[in-house]
């Protein structure tokens, strides 16, 4: 698997969570993704963009342009330095929220998501990675 | 940026059109905004057209729901209009249906289905006398 390209955005305000909407739009138009790829890739990146905000305090994200023998995938890497998630099992379920929203950020976002990794732990900040391939 | 998002009257109506990628406050002071002009204009139908959003994350789709429901409780009922199909795919696999939320494919049906709703409840009133 290759890097083709890399692009950090700060998330420390909700106006950057819609850059973040904009700029992942951007570069899931410029590889020709599919119109509803694009939207979901898009719309797992609101939710975690906003996940690191509201909740981790601000961070950034990290746009990567993958390449993979024919194929182009777009993996988005969310990082904060945040309080961190205990329970990491309960926090991925459905409708579990820890004030405040729906509880669908991290179940959604990894349904909308080909691959899903997320590491976490009290007090080390959490660090979301999804990817989608074309 | 724009701070707010304009509701027009027509009639017993209130037609939001959104035209912007809503920030998170936005979305709160349009839900603010739409109840103090359906409490103030005794508004009886509210239709939101989202069909220039090309994003609906469960933020958004919580703020649709929201304002549905304020609105019922104000006894105005609320017709979403236009949703984009990429959106309607992207919502339901997020997990989020929009219970309680009434929709229509445009403005021009959901309009009818207000108008509807509103015969049917003045003929229920003269029933009722």
């Amino acid at each position: 698997m290759q890097l083709v390209s890399e692009a950090r955005v700060e998330l420390g305000t909700e106006p950057d969570i819609v850059r973040a909407r904009q700029l992942v739009r951007k570069l899931a138009q410029d590889t020709r993704f599919s119109l509803v790829d694009q939207t979901k890739l898009v719309t797992a990146a609101s939710e975690l963009a906003r996940n690191t905000v509201k909740h981790g305090g601000g961070g950034y994200m990290d746009m990567q342009l993958l390449a993979d023998g024919g194929r182009q995938g777009i993996r988005l890497h969310f990082v904060d330095e945040g309080p961190g998630i205990a329970d990491l099992d309960q926090a991925m379920t459905d409708g579990w929220t820890s004030g405040g929203g729906l509880g669908l950020g991290l179940s959604g976002s990894r349904r909308l998501s080909n691959e899903f990794e997320i590491q976490s732990a009290p007090g080390e900040g959490t660090r979301v990675s999804i990817t989608r391939w074309k | 940026m724009i701070d707010r998002i304009p509701i027009l009257q027509i009639g017993d109506f209130l037609l939001i059109t959104i035209q912007v990628d809503m920030h998170d406050q936005l979305a709160l002071q349009l839900q603010d905004d739409l109840t103090a002009r359906i409490a103030k204009t005794g508004a009886r139908g509210v239709l939101l057209d989202i069909s220039t959003l090309d994003v609906v994350d469960s933020f958004i789709g919580r703020m649709i729901s929201n304002i549905s429901s304020v609105a019922g409780v104000l006894s105005a009922r609320t017709v979403v209009v236009g949703m984009q199909p990429a959106v309607a795919i992207t919502l339901v696999e997020l997990g989020l249906s929009l219970p309680g939320v009434q929709t229509a494919l445009n403005a021009e049906r959901g309009m009818e289905l207000l108008r509807l709703a509103m015969d049917e409840e003045a003929s229920g009133d003269a029933v009722g006398q």
